[in-house]
């Protein structure tokens, strides 16, 4: 009892003489801690590193509280949707989404926005990380070939979104006018191995998904909030392919994920993966062991997880007729060593017919719009092809036709291809379910008939012909039509 | 310095424009007024427009040019501060070559508002006011209002998001109800009073100074696209000030309705 009673004396003299040793630790490297964030004092001038999607800027680290000069230029200009598709963006930067904005608590902002000549309208900028009235956006309305200042201090901590709110609001968030802003805590956010930007928005086209040329803004099909575009990073294919973004097993990945709309909020979700943290709303509160975090339009959230197995992970808005039919769909290409404890691939196949079964049909509009133009040479039906290809294909049999092991048969050098073109046309106009053999393997799965016109399938299966060391065969239009009519 | 400055306005604003030359005089069309609802009001607020009569197209860069070389002090080089901002005909190679990238016959633009009043007047003419042009401006190729066509406003639109057309030449768009071409299609317009409706800059206010025009934005209805074409035309205007030049931004002139036509060539099948 007594010598327990002197070890508890000498434990709280060892405990208090640590505290005084950490204080004064403290006291040393902290000279003084402030409770109000607009008392913070900045610390010299800096002109602030912007990058485009899905780059950001250098994390805050250690840094003190500075004047940081943002200088944002708007640009009018036309880009591609998706293949053979075009579309006039308004971009905060010449990107969509605009250019990523990082910053720290305390930091006086001196914002620049500059509207270019060229542009035909007056534009201004809402930073939600802004307290007060608009935003900024009653300060940086500005008219073609003019520039704004404004300043503001950055309050409070967390993921913010930018957008112009300007008349027509919904039209110039539409278009594709917004972005994110970062207001990093004091010492900055815990160090992880990658970070990339991801901003999903929705697009308004006269014509429906895939429709070829220059497709206007519909007003109508905004108000009625049906979009024919639901995309990362203001196009299809933004972050998948060759553009996909990395890391390697056993890193950390966190991704700043924005939502522009202007209508739909976004059920982010990373197919096979679990998020470990996510900041919700983008705020200080961490929930943990996250499937899928709802984005509200004008929103956005942190969220961090750990690879564990390498493999392509998908992105997408689990609201999912828009990942696979309007675009809400990017890649994670994760390389390094496989854990079968971690994840098995798959162990053994069996046998399983339940009743029922059949081929499933995509649905068919009546008068399916004929391609505006039809292909008329070898080398159109390649490039119309490919677009096709890349809408309708791609997503299973991927973008080299190497299909998916075990799951979707492979088209690149496919013997089963090669053998009967009328056969190649039928599967594409009916779908085709239950077991076949290509280049050796078994496959069993469905692929959904494709509510493709005569054009579009001629030149897809010329396309996927003419690729991948397949028989270079030419399919025609009156070819489809014959096993049309069958 | 600001003497300075008070003298050339009192040179501008007391030194007439004698000049009247053939040069740059166009054809006008007569626009028969009326009664119409602008944005901004509501039944009470109907404007009275009077007749008037409005230059066929926008004023062209030849057009101006010739202006320039009669009127020294609206060249490149000799244009006050005060009038013009920087860019001013920031797209000519000097003050009387207008290079080759310019477009002869296409809209000037670049100009101020002071620059723009100045040669209206120097033609014996004026700038239109807001009521005016909007009041000429509401008409298609059929009818003198079609702002309720969804066609008529989905062009408009349409032209908003086209890149450049300040490059193509005046009489490219369609000749509308009146016989007057380009009204929307091209550039956009000064008006004598382009800034007597304030739009904020923060367009989503609710009740204070700018109540009518808020009226306004409540009725932007599931189906009511006429408002938005003509919010980005007040949006506009709203963003501009007098000596601002800009890319897309030109103008053409007007005459009062009780003027004798026969001083202005007036466009024989205009009037109906």
């Amino acid at each position: 009892m007594k010598a327990h009673f002197v070890k508890n004396i000498g434990r709280i003299l060892l405990m208090s003489g640590l505290l005084i040793f950490l204080s004064s630790c403290i006291n040393q490297d902290k000279k003084r801690e402030y409770t109000d964030a607009g008392e913070i004092p900045v610390n010299r001038e800096m002109l602030a590193e912007l990058t485009s999607p899905p780059h950001v800027p250098t994390p805050v680290g250690k840094r003190l509280a500075k004047k940081l000069i943002v200088k944002m230029e708007i640009r009018e200009m036309e880009g591609e949707m998706v293949n053979g598709v075009r579309y006039i963006y308004w971009t905060f930067g010449g990107t969509v989404p605009g250019s990523f904005i990082r910053t720290r608590v305390g930091d006086e902002v001196e914002f620049h926005l500059q509207n270019h000549p060229d542009n035909k309208l007056p534009h201004n900028i809402d930073l939600h990380a802004v307290n007060g009235p608009g935003g900024g956006a009653e300060s940086s309305f500005v008219a073609p070939g003019h520039e704004k200042v404004f300043s503001f201090k950055t309050l409070n901590p967390g993921l913010y979104v930018y957008h112009c709110a300007t008349a027509p609001v919904g039209m110039h968030i539409g278009n594709g006018m917004y972005g994110l802003i970062l207001v990093e805590p004091e010492g900055g956010l815990p160090p992880v191995d990658k970070e990339y930007y991801i901003m999903q928005g929705d697009f308004y086209t006269k014509g429906s998904y895939g429709e070829r040329g220059l497709q206007p803004f519909d007003m109508q099909k905004a108000l009625d909030e049906k979009p024919d575009y639901v995309v990362f990073n203001g196009h299809v294919g933004a972050m998948t392919g060759d553009n996909a973004i990395t890391a390697k097993v056993g890193e950390t990945v966190r991704l700043f994920v924005g939502n522009g709309g202007p209508n739909l909020v976004s059920s982010f979700h990373v197919i096979g993966e679990i998020f470990d943290r996510v900041h919700i709303e983008g705020g200080d509160r961490i929930n943990d062991n996250v499937q899928t975090t709802l984005i509200p339009a004008g929103g956005a959230a942190i969220v961090e997880f750990k690879v564990d197995v390498p493999g392509t992970f998908i992105l997408v808005d689990h609201s999912i007729f828009r990942a696979f039919n309007k675009g809400a769909l990017a890649q994670l290409k994760v390389e390094g060593e496989e854990d079968k404890k971690i994840y098995s691939g798959e162990i053994e196949e069996g046998i399983y017919l339940p009743e029922g079964g059949g081929v499933q049909s995509m649905p068919a509009t009546k008068g399916v719009v004929e391609a505006e133009i039809p292909a008329r040479s070898l080398e159109e039906q390649m490039k119309f092809g490919k677009a096709t290809y890349m809408q309708t294909c791609f997503a299973c049999h991927q973008s080299e036709g190497q299909g998916v092991a075990n799951a979707f048969p492979p088209l690149a050098k496919s013997d089963y291809l090669n053998a009967d073109v009328d056969r190649a046309i039928g599967i594409v106009l009916h779908g085709k379910t239950g077991e076949i053999t290509v280049n050796g393997k078994k496959y069993n799965s469905v692929m959904t008939a494709q509510s493709l016109n005569d054009d579009e399938i001629a030149n897809v299966l010329t396309y996927v012909y003419h690729s991948w060391g397949n028989s270079k065969k030419v399919v025609t239009p009156e070819m489809v039509k014959k096993v049309r009519n069958q | 310095m600001s003497i300075i400055i008070k003298r050339s306005l009192l040179l501008l604003l007391v030194l007439p424009c004698i000049t009247l030359t053939a040069q740059g005089e166009q054809q006008m069309a007569k626009v028969k007024g009326g009664v119409y609802v602008p944005l901004y009001g509501n039944d009470i607020t109907a404007v009275r427009v009077d007749d008037f009569y409005l230059d066929l197209y926008p004023v062209t860069n030849s057009d101006y040019l010739a202006f320039v070389k009669e009127h020294a002090e609206w060249k490149k080089s000799l244009v006050k501060g005060l009038f013009a901002d920087g860019n001013y005909l920031r797209n000519w190679v000097s003050d009387t070559d207008l290079g080759e990238k310019v477009v002869p016959d296409a809209p000037v633009t670049n100009v101020s508002w002071f620059a723009a009043k100045s040669y209206c007047e120097c033609q014996g003419k004026r700038l239109p006011t807001m009521d005016e042009w909007e009041f000429a401006a509401m008409a298609d190729e059929t009818a003198a209002d079609a702002r309720k066509k969804k066609d008529y406003n989905k062009y408009i639109l349409g032209w908003y998001e086209a890149p450049r057309t300040y490059k193509n030449p005046v009489g490219s768009t369609f000749k509308n109800y009146w016989g007057i071409y380009d009204l929307h299609g091209l550039v956009w317009e000064w008006t004598s009073d382009f800034n007597s409706v304030l739009l904020s800059g923060e367009s989503r206010k609710g009740n204070d100074e700018d109540a009518n025009l808020f009226c306004g934005a409540a009725a932007v209805g599931a189906t009511d696209l006429m408002n938005y074409a003509a919010f980005m035309r007040y949006a506009f205007r709203a963003s501009i000030k007098a000596n601002y030049n800009v890319q897309n931004l030109g103008f053409r002139c007007a005459v009062d309705g009780n003027k004798k036509s026969n001083t202005y060539k007036v466009a024989l099948d205009a009037t109906k």
